[in-house]
């Protein structure tokens, strides 16, 4: 399978639905898109827009029971993460793409010593001895700026800040320098200044390992202060996507105007009503055809319900799925809080 | 205690609440004294364990506090007994974080708005009932189709709308909105904001508002506590707060704040402060951010930083750090 060399991972046409009670929930729905070596890709999104099974799907961590795989593909290493053995996946899982999910108490062992956690996928991914991967353990832990590694390797997840559990869980994550990290609200469950932390430390390693990073998130702001790229997510599609600057200051799809507008700024004037996206996101068991935002898009015409849009490219990197870009629509300015926030 | 004697409609003094832990007590509320004008939003920020949501509960009577007094248009809250006490709950009222643990998930719609009215004999007959349900309903952006589902038919920001229904059904005068709308998504977000903030103007209701996001407290409030275990840190009006925070600790808490503009978030300088909060079962002596302070200074450990007005309306913890 031919892949451009700058990309580490080509996801293309992925569908993911899980079968309920109530019918098949359609949650990705068609997503594409590349992981460039060394970048960090924002996917944003609200809940249920699909963010997480997209990234759980890669690791192939969704529950077997329920998920239902429509299609689609992911390259990485010249293979298929999707079509993988379990048995092939467990060694990709770890050291090859490791992920860090929001909540670091459910991700930690809660009766395992903290740097056996660690130890574990070095002897398993690794092969190291013992005594070598206790002792890389305690580096690790260093790395991640957790002091007095010696004595904490020995102590216990609860013994431990939610702060510093997240160090733990970004440890083990980054133990066998992975080339992949996908990061599912890593901060979310944290305070901003611990955010703040957090934030510096991925940056840091990013640099020091050269590994490429998935961020998820809801948090433009986070994004605004990591990310290179973004993938806006609505509904199961990626509806816009491009460098941050690109959809930060000259985003091209009402929804993400919406997403941008109804944050409030630290400069927003308090005279001001924010400006809400009205109603609510679409019911997935039974997604509207066209475009999925048609319903609370002040801007729908005739064509947005019957068929999803075309991407239109606005730069190398910049594209987004939209009817207003049609040669026949009628030319719309984002509102004036968008596009320049400062 | 603090500054303007206007229309003071709630008066905080030298608040404290101590929780038994084990043979321990965690001082998760240590000595804040405020007022909150009527009319107006007050913020609290600060992060979790800083106290800001026992002081909002320790206000509407959920808690009763171990020290200090509150007094709502100067009747002591926690004295108060039979009657009193019942118009007391009636003009206090609370909007929760979390809509899906807050609304009870056996009960319609209308009954869980109509609990209040039915408490406080607020309907004469069952259609009056009805129609007050229909009209909150309606205030609040739902229909009055909604009144006889159930909570789990409504989404987070449906069931939030619920909530501050509930709240307004006993024409309360004053409600605590504990992290109103950080469970939902920020589209969500702007409409419950909006939505209350139409409310306050309709009704001149005076909001006490706890969050820990703090672009959503600036954009909502006209004053801002910041709050640090247990302790008022700082307390401005809110431009003037963010603007010029003074003491080390709001200084720190806004520049972590990640703002959803690139080129602003490639030029910011953070300043990152050290390390974990401390527990509340043993704060620092002195000033209790001297432990992560980027300014500490000895003197710190020793003195228990006095409350003082640093500019008219603008209060600091006065360190010595920067005395």
């Amino acid at each position: 399978m031919a892949m451009n060399n700058d990309n580490i991972l080509e996801v293309r046409d992925l569908r993911i639905s899980f079968g309920t009670y109530a019918g098949e929930v359609q949650a990705v729905r068609g997503v594409s898109f590349d992981l460039r070596r060394r970048e960090t890709l924002a996917i944003v999104g609200e809940s249920g827009s699909g963010k997480s099974v997209t990234a759980k799907s890669l690791m192939r961590l969704l529950p077997e029971a329920n998920t239902i795989f429509k299609g689609g593909e992911a390259i990485f290493d010249g293979r298929d993460l999707l079509k993988l053995s379990e048995k092939q996946m467990q060694r990709v899982r770890g050291p090859k793409i490791a992920m860090v999910f929001q909540d670091p108490m459910t991700s930690l062992d809660p009766t395992m010593k903290v740097g056996n956690q660690i130890s574990e996928s070095l002897r398993k991914h690794l092969g190291m001895s013992r005594a070598k991967a206790r002792e890389r353990s305690v580096e690790l832990l260093k790395l991640v700026g957790i002091p007095n590694a010696e004595e904490r390797v020995k102590q216990y997840p609860h013994q431990f800040s939610g702060g510093m559990r997240q160090r733990v869980v970004i440890a083990i994550a980054l133990a066998c320098e992975p080339q992949i990290l996908i990061a599912d609200e890593p901060t979310t469950a944290l305070d901003v200044t611990i955010q703040a932390q957090i934030l510096d430390l991925l940056r840091e390693l990013q640099e020091k390992i050269g590994t490429s990073v998935i961020l998820i998130t809801h948090d433009l702001g986070v994004v605004a202060s990591v990310a290179d790229r973004i993938a806006v997510m609505y509904a199961g599609k990626i509806v816009e996507m491009g460098t941050v600057r690109e959809t930060f200051y000259d985003p091209q799809m009402p929804y993400t105007w919406g997403l941008l507008a109804s944050i409030p700024l630290p400069t927003a004037d308090r005279s001001q009503d924010l400006i809400p996206i009205p109603g609510s996101p679409p019911d997935m068991s039974d997604p509207p055809k066209g475009c999925p935002f048609t319903a609370r898009c002040p801007y729908a015409m005739r064509v947005c319900p019957t068929e999803f849009p075309e991407y239109t490219t606005f730069s190398a990197e910049h594209k987004a799925a939209c009817w207003l870009h049609h040669p026949m629509a009628p030319n719309v300015e984002p509102p004036a809080r968008v596009g320049g926030t400062r | 205690m603090t500054e303007q004697n206007g229309h003071a409609l709630l008066e905080v003094k030298d608040l404290k609440k101590h929780f038994r832990v084990g043979r321990e007590s965690l001082k998760a509320v240590d000595g804040i004294s405020l007022e909150i004008q009527k009319g107006e939003t007050l913020g609290l920020v600060g992060e979790s364990g800083c106290g800001k949501t026992t002081v909002g509960r320790i206000l509407v009577r959920l808690y009763e506090p171990s020290a200090g007094e509150v007094l709502f248009a100067g009747e002591d809250v926690h004295r108060t007994r039979g009657n009193e006490a019942k118009t007391l709950n009636r003009k206090m009222q609370m909007i929760f974080q979390d809509p899906q643990a807050s609304l009870n998930p056996r009960m319609v719609v209308s009954d869980i708005v109509a609990e209040g009215i039915d408490i406080h004999g607020l309907a004469g007959s069952k259609k009056e009932r009805l129609d007050r349900v229909h009209e909150l309903l309606e205030t609040v952006g739902l229909s009055k189709e909604h009144a006889n589902r159930f909570p789990h038919e409504f989404s987070g920001g449906q069931r939030q709308r619920i909530g501050v229904a509930r709240a307004l059904a006993v024409e309360p005068e004053f409600i605590v909105a504990d992290e109103p709308v950080s469970a939902l998504d920020v589209s969500i977000q702007a409409q419950v904001i909006n939505l209350m903030r139409r409310l306050q103007k309709e009704r001149d209701l005076t909001y006490l508002f706890i969050s820990h996001d703090l672009s959503v407290v600036k954009y909502i409030s006209d004053r801002v506590g910041v709050m640090y275990l247990g302790q008022l840190v700082e307390l401005a009006d809110s431009d003037e707060l963010y603007a010029n925070p003074l003491h080390p600790y709001t200084q720190a808490l806004l520049s972590a704040v990640p703002v959803p503009d690139p080129d602003y978030e490639s030029e910011r300088e953070r300043i990152v402060i050290k390390g974990d909060l401390p527990s509340p079962v043993n704060p620092p002596s002195g000033c209790r951010f001297r432990t992560r302070c980027p300014q500490a200074v000895e003197a710190a450990a020793h003195i228990d930083p006095p409350w003082r007005e640093a500019k008219p309306g603008h209060w600091i913890q006065a360190c010595p750090c920067f005395a």
